[in-house]
């Protein structure tokens, strides 16, 4: 009668501490520039080595700019950290991917795409998006600095077990709705917090019949309804996705691990803090008009009045509609916007690039729309130009840039200026966080690409009925 | 409890503070406001006290706003006390060294985002989770009396508004607790029990 969660928890505890954390094993930590190098900083400190260094694998992929990778970061900080964190890699034993290698990308792509993610893991990194590896059924987390450091050195952590949450959606989504409206309509419902202290399985028909590409987008953003992770059991379409790739098992070592990865399900029988269950035909392409991503509504929507809204949060709810240039009450269908981004950890896979560019096929960029299209790691660049979906965005107005997390958190110089309207793919919408002043509104792919072909906020299903 | 960190790793302790408060009344703030990302760039930890809050203190000229942390009436506050669903989004802990480095020793909440619950406690910041009707008497005070003072008593494991006389108690484990009272960090803690994961790898062959 156990879940999921409670299967591949419950077999890392090391050791439970009185009154306090378990003590996990982490059979994989994955590391980007931004968020190690004080942990590996305090490993000096300390004078230790790392505990397990074949288990660790690093990246760049915060500062990496999406042109002239090639050539040195010309930003001298931005530069510093990448350095700082290929010199780690090499001083300390681990696997290192850096810019322009064919391995190097968003690392929450790269992960699940090598192989290097795997039903039952334990995996984390010191990046909230870390819950994007539970759509391969992995136990998935992100953690802080400090946490990055105990894991270097001992492989393990403290943590409390969070409590488990099911959310089920059944059915059959509608034609020109996809994984991100789904995550984007559950954030809606559930506030930034809804989840907040449990671990989430997402069940049901609509979620077995996503691809592994539309699971990876769905798990990604369960941190955003406050969730310490999210997972799916791993089923043929998990190992279909794994099969053959560079660190998958191979031979017997495949069998060996299918035979495991099978009983990687929830008991019939299993008990859940919360179970939550939503109906697939109710959801519709969705949008954001605030800065949280809570802050959602489908796309023929009204933002609420403020009658609607509890008194505490109201000053919230105003400040984010003065951010944003919104009127309560106001409908998004027409508004003109000014950049599109199609990238990120949640959106920058190939079946992203696929969608955007189904739609864009034959249409034209609109003349007042900036758009940025950043593959999410060479891999999938390299896929885009093997199905030829280069030569149609070329076709269409659309120049492909170089990996990396470009404009979701614009730290390198993908920066949306002030006051601008952004409808971006990316999986936050905080104040100032695609650039100082930033307006942005988050979306799928194709509500992305019906933005950009005509230059306001549309339903894309007005083009695909 | 099998706790054997050394002096090295020492870090401020916490026990009894008692401390004016810096009221924040508002909900969901997340880590991208409380630190922007483009400050993330440092390889060390020290400064980003200097950046907390840095869009909401500063004006793109860079003049200070209206924003509460510029109001001088607040300077020697050593709380902070903010809407429900603080810290959410962003696993960054640069948001927890933003916090310490400008001098809050702890942040006071009717709900904290998990991971940032987590840095806060790993930065010796206590997270103080009170219930709403208690949160919303403490900013009506604060309103009323801008040097009100907040007692956050750890080991009694109880939060007093000193002007009404309110207590609860607040919620932490006995194993965080001791560390935070004692000014002692996981890692030796993780590193005296080699043993014991040695021993769970030798049971778990990985597929």
């Amino acid at each position: 009668m156990n879940t999921l969660f409670d299967k591949i928890w419950d077999a890392h505890v090391v050791q439970k501490v009185e009154d306090g954390p378990a003590q996990l094993y982490i059979d994989r930590l994955y590391c980007h520039e931004v968020t190690s190098p004080q942990a590996f900083a305090g490993l000096r400190e300390r004078g230790l080595r790392c505990f397990r260094p074949k288990q660790i694998f690093c990246m760049p992929d915060h500062n990496t700019p999406t042109h002239d990778q090639d050539k040195p970061i010309a930003d001298p900080v931005s530069k510093k950290q990448v350095d700082t964190l290929s010199k780690n890699a090499k001083d300390f034993g681990l696997s290192h991917y850096g810019m322009m290698e064919p391995k190097n990308g968003i690392i929450h792509v790269v992960g699940p795409e090598r192989g290097l993610t795997l039903p039952g893991m334990t995996i984390v990194c010191g990046d909230s998006h870390t819950s994007t590896h539970g759509a391969m059924g992995a136990v998935a987390f992100g953690i802080g600095t400090s946490e990055v450091e105990m894991v270097l050195a001992s492989q393990c952590i403290l943590q409390a077990k969070p409590k488990s949450m099911r959310i089920t959606i059944d059915g059959t989504l509608q034609a020109g709705v996809t994984a991100k409206d789904m995550a984007l309509f559950l954030m809606s419902k559930m506030t930034t917090s809804g989840a907040t202290g449990y671990f989430v399985e997402y069940a049901g028909e609509a979620i077995r019949n996503l691809s592994m590409e539309g699971r990876l987008t769905l798990c990604n953003l369960s941190i955003e309804m406050g969730a310490r992770g999210g997972m799916i059991a791993p089923d043929e379409t998990t190992f279909a996705y794994i099969k053959g790739k560079e660190y998958a098992p191979k031979g017997d070592a495949w069998n060996k691990a299918l035979a495991y990865w099978e009983t990687l399900k929830s008991d019939k029988d299993a008990i859940f803090d919360k179970e939550i269950v939503f109906q697939a035909k109710d959801i519709e392409p969705m949008i954001t008009y605030g800065t949280n991503p809570g802050m959602g509504m489908s796309i023929n929507q009204h933002i609420p009045t403020e009658e609607t809204i509890s008194k505490e949060a109201r000053d919230s709810f105003n400040k984010a509609l003065n951010y944003m240039g919104f009127k309560p009450g106001d409908s998004l269908l027409g508004k003109k916007i000014d950049y599109v981004f199609l990238g990120s950890c949640t959106n920058g896979r190939i079946e992203d690039f696929r969608a955007f560019t189904s739609f864009v096929k034959g249409k034209h960029k609109a003349d007042n729309v900036i758009a940025w299209v950043v593959p999410g790691s060479w891999e999938v660049d390299k896929q885009i130009r093997e199905e030829g979906l280069d030569v149609i965005l070329k076709e269409s107005g659309f120049a492909i840039r170089q990996p990396g997390c470009s404009a979701c958190l614009a730290m390198n110089d993908d920066k949306i200026p002030e006051g601008k309207y952004a409808v971006s793919t990316s999986n936050r919408n905080f104040e100032g966080r695609q650039g100082p002043g930033a307006r942005t509104l988050l979306a799928s792919p194709l509500v992305a690409a019906a933005a950009a072909v005509t230059g306001v906020i549309t339903d894309p299903r007005d083009f695909i009925k | 409890m099998p706790l054997k960190q050394k002096d090295k790793t020492m870090k401020e302790k916490f026990n009894i503070l008692t401390a004016t408060c810096v009221p924040l009344p508002l909900q969901n703030v997340d880590t991208d406001q409380i630190i922007p990302a483009r400050f993330l760039k440092a390889t060390d930890k020290k400064g980003f006290g200097d950046n907390l809050f840095r869009d909401w203190r500063y004006d793109k000229q860079g003049n200070k706003t209206s924003f509460v942390l510029n109001d001088p009436t607040y300077a020697d506050s050593k709380v902070l006390v903010a809407g429900k669903n603080f810290g959410s989004g962003s696993s960054r802990e640069h948001a927890a060294w933003a916090i310490a480095g400008y001098g809050f020793r702890a942040v006071i909440s009717c709900f904290f985002a998990d991971i940032f619950r987590n840095n806060a406690l790993n930065n010796f910041v206590l997270p103080v989770v009170v219930s709403e009707p208690f949160l919303a008497e403490l900013f009506e005070t604060i309103k009323n009396n801008p040097k009100a003072i907040i007692k956050i008593d750890l080991p009694a494991q109880t939060v007093t508004n000193i002007t009404t006389g309110n207590s609860e108690k607040f919620e932490i484990n006995s194993y965080k607790k001791h560390c935070l009272e004692n000014g002692l960090d996981d890692i030796d803690f993780l590193l005296s029990n080699k043993d014991k994961i040695e021993d769970w790898e030798k049971k778990h062959v990985q597929a």
